[in-house]
């Protein structure tokens, strides 16, 4: 279970994220949506620890992520999978190891049949063609490296997915492409996910559950259909520019 | 105060990632064939035009008031002592450690570190052990390489313009030479080669705000190693030779 209590962190005098409460429960995938801007992206970079809270506590299987120890916080982090925004692909290394980097497990990181053969494997996981891993990130389009990101990210076989705007820059039939596969990982991998995104298609499609974080705050937490009943101003706004709810529906 | 305390913290985390041999000795291999092969032609240019131009001033200024022979002498000290070592320094850090800076920077804004570091690896042991070991050990050789295309240089220009033969020449270079001197130029390339490396590395990793930030972590790289390179210069001089 990934727990979020009170956290609060400050870029200078910015206020970024001002006492937020987040609990995702273990085998669901919850989407956290929010304006650009608004520091879903810096939550997600504390739930493995990227950045450390000004206050509050971020939890990680009862383990308090600030507090651990440089060998304590590298063993969490092989629990958790992470897709960035834009890939962060290594420019220098080709596809194969790029994605060899994510094994967790440093015997069969040295194992080179091992090693190929589980890359191969999700490669194909993530439907991209098998001659792909020889190629460098410059030779490969926006929707090609985000997959790699994902292949990379559940190499290692974690528990828990982070996916930060996965379907950002893309094109709707490559963002439906990555919705799928985020989906088809949920379902087969049987991981925990988070899917930060301002795609509100994106997120019906994929999440079992929704959160909107405005103003440093996560201002409501529900199901697709709670969202879209919601009388909260802030969330019809959300809402209202991409997807079509009943108000404006009725309008 | 701020930066020497985080660069002091990223010399503790390279102290930290050593252990990770396995990373880091294929990368620093990569990179040492990079400095050394890539930095030759530009390293031996400079330490013979310097070693030349040492040389026709030498012959200039004391033609006619000391013996020749003191041409060899100026010619091997000043390359050795000074010349090879600071020049090759100056010239590295313009061209490593701007290297280093973008590069890393460049990781940083794309959040290729993050990622380094979301998947439990060090960043230190991939990215910058191997930069800072290939630098130390490749920049005291190129060091050696300047030294002696200088000093043969210096020869070669001094024969063309006085009448001076390679035994009077050899004899200068050995009337003041102390043992010392050759170990002087390897400790100071020794040092520089930690400005060059562990700034542009500090500089690289902590960069912000894309692309303007790489430009002035580059830039800022390539400053502060440069001036660092004339202090320790400074300070070398006057600990080792004068204490």
């Amino acid at each position: 279970m990934i727990e979020l209590r009170g956290v609060k962190k400050k870029f200078g005098e910015q206020v970024i994220l001002d006492g937020v409460d987040f609990v995702v429960q273990d085998g669901e995938t919850v989407a956290l949506l929010g304006p650009s801007g608004t520091g879903k992206s810096v939550l997600l970079k504390h739930i493995i620890g990227l950045i450390k809270p000004d206050a509050g506590q971020v939890l990680v299987d009862g383990l308090h992520v600030a507090r651990l120890k440089r060998k304590e916080l590298a063993q969490l982090r092989y629990k958790i999978g992470y897709v960035f925004q834009n890939g962060a692909l290594f420019d220098s290394d080709n596809v194969f190891e790029n994605v060899r980097l994510g094994i967790s497990d440093e015997t069969k990181y040295a194992d080179a049949d091992y090693s190929r053969d589980r890359v191969a494997q999700v490669i194909k996981l993530v439907n991209l063609p098998a001659d792909v891993i020889d190629k460098y990130p410059s030779e490969l389009s926006g929707g090609m490296r985000k997959r790699v990101g994902i292949a990379r990210a559940i190499v290692g076989e974690p528990k828990y997915l982070l996916y930060d705007e996965p379907t950002s820059g893309l094109d709707p039939v490559n963002s439906d492409i990555i919705d799928g596969l985020v989906e088809r990982l949920s379902d087969e991998l049987g991981v925990t996910g988070i899917m930060v995104t301002h795609d509100v298609r994106g997120a019906f499609r994929v999440a079992d559950r929704l959160a909107l974080l405005s103003g440093g705050k996560i201002i409501m937490q529900g199901t697709q259909e709670e969202f879209l009943a919601s009388e909260n101003p802030k969330v019809k706004e959300f809402l209202e520019r991409d997807f079509e709810t009943p108000s404006n529906a009725a309008a | 105060m701020a930066h020497v305390g985080r660069v002091s913290m990223l010399v503790v985390e390279i102290f930290r990632g050593l252990k990770e041999v396995r990373i880091w000795v294929p990368r620093a291999f990569d990179e040492a064939w990079n400095i050394g092969v890539g930095s030759l032609f530009i390293v031996l240019l400079v330490s013979a035009f310097a070693g030349g131009v040492t040389a026709y001033q030498a012959g200039y200024q004391f033609t006619g008031s000391l013996p020749y022979y003191v041409v060899g002498t100026l010619v091997v000290e000043s390359i050795v002592l000074e010349l090879g070592p600071v020049l090759v320094g100056l010239i590295l850090a313009g061209r490593i450690g701007a290297r280093y800076a973008a590069e890393l920077g460049t990781m940083r804004v794309t959040e290729q570190i993050d990622a380094l570091e979301s998947l439990g690896r060090s960043p230190a042991s991939h990215l910058i052990i191997p930069r800072v070991v290939a630098g130390l050990v490749m920049i005291p050789v190129l060091v050696v390489f300047a030294d002696i295309v200088g000093v043969l240089a210096g020869l070669w220009a001094a024969k063309q313009v006085l009448p001076l033969t390679t035994a009077d020449f050899t004899y200068g270079a050995q009337y003041f030479w102390h043992s010392f001197d050759a170990y002087y130029s390897l400790i100071k390339a020794f040092f520089f080669a930690a400005a060059i490396t562990i700034i542009p590395c500090y500089m690289g990793f902590t960069t912000g705000q894309g692309a303007e930030g790489v430009g002035r972590s580059t830039t800022g790289a390539v400053v502060s190693s440069s001036v660092i390179i004339l202090l320790l210069d400074v300070v070398l001089a006057k600990v080792l030779l004068n204490s």
